[in-house]
């Protein structure tokens, strides 16, 4: 396997939807590939900080001025 | 701050009584078990089929029962609020695609058939307000979903330094989350949205490309790319460093 078809499957390989036979294929490539065993790990912790981390958060003020400006709105529209 | 989202997720999955398994999934507590039924196991009841909660809420929405609409609203308004600020970077525009996409649900409501989930439904409505709105900063400039699949960028990786053991232990939490909004800024709108629904939100691939109208393929191809000029772009940050503190 080379690395551009390890890469081809990282997607699958990270969501962790891999069938068995090819699932050792991958494992094989990374047994012999310090690229990829690189690519592999940091790309899984890239998703992993991502969901990990809160970097857009709704303050609870603006929240609340959100729900009552989309309910007045709602109550408007259906009464 | 995760903690607090996560918090929020099982919270509502737990008194509703269903646990799908992509609320399950996004936030199993930063360990790589994405899609690991396991997750799940303890908190869904076992047996028949459970129709999801939103249903009923949403039947009584159309009928004009605006306490249930607001049960939705508030179940689902961090993640548009998410979602929005990942397409548009604006807060401004964020704010305003939260009222926007829940007013337009609501009028829309009569249309929602109910084949797919309510949340994917309004994921869709968000996401095309969102991309309007950032069609409206970027004048002159055309923004969709199928822009900048062209660039070859972070198709392969370049930068193949192994990064520290903890990276997030290098940086403050307000730091870092300046790390994180500025690197996914700079990824095209196409990317960082597949990005935002899949791996932040947690969408299934299938339910990410039904928000986004497009295929299966064209969303998976889209969330590699986001994935590998992220990686790119963090590795900046988080390599290793000599002992001298030096770059390798
Ligand atoms: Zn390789």
């Amino acid at each position: 396997m080379t690395c551009t078809e390890f890469l081809a499957q990282l997607d699958d390989l990270l969501d962790e939807k891999i069938p068995g036979t090819m699932r050792d294929d991958l494992s094989q490539h990374l047994r012999d590939c310090g690229h990829c065993v690189i690519t592999y790990n940091t790309t899984r912790k890239t998703i992993e900080i991502f969901r990990s981390h809160e970097i857009y958060e709704l303050p609870d003020a603006l929240r609340e001025r959100l729900h009552a400006a989309i309910l007045a709105k709602c109550r408007k529209g259906c009464s | 701050m995760q903690h607090t989202v996560k918090h929020v997720y099982y919270e509502c999955s737990i008194r509703s009584g269903v646990v799908t398994r992509r609320l399950a999934s996004a936030y199993s507590g930063g360990k790589v078990e994405f899609l690991k039924p396991s997750v799940m196991t303890n908190i869904q009841p076992t047996g028949t089929e459970e129709i999801h909660p939103d249903v009923a809420l949403v039947a009584r929405a159309k009928e004009g029962d605006v306490a249930a609409f607001e049960i939705l609203v508030r179940q689902y308004d961090r993640q548009v609020f998410r979602i929005a600020q990942h397409i548009t970077q604006n807060r401004e525009d964020a704010e305003d695609v939260v009222q926007d996409a829940f007013l337009k649900a609501y009028e829309k409501l009569n249309q929602f058939q109910g084949n797919s989930k309510f949340y994917t439904w309004l994921v869709r409505i968000a996401v095309n307000e969102s991309l309007m709105r950032l069609r409206k900063r970027r004048t002159g400039r055309m923004v969709s979903i199928d822009e900048d699949v062209e660039t070859e960028e972070g198709s392969m990786p370049r930068d193949l330094a192994d990064w520290s053991p903890d990276p997030e232990m290098m940086y403050g939490q307000s730091e870092l989350a300046e790390i994180l909004r500025k690197t996914i800024q700079g990824l095209p709108p196409g990317f960082r949205t597949v990005f935002a629904l899949r791996d932040v939100e947690g969408l299934s691939t299938e339910e990410t490309a039904e928000a986004l109208g497009l295929s299966v393929p064209a969303v998976k191809s889209r969330l590699l790319r986001a994935r590998l000029q992220l990686r790119e772009r963090l590795s900046r940050y988080f390599r290793k460093k000599n002992i001298d503190g030096g770059e390798k």
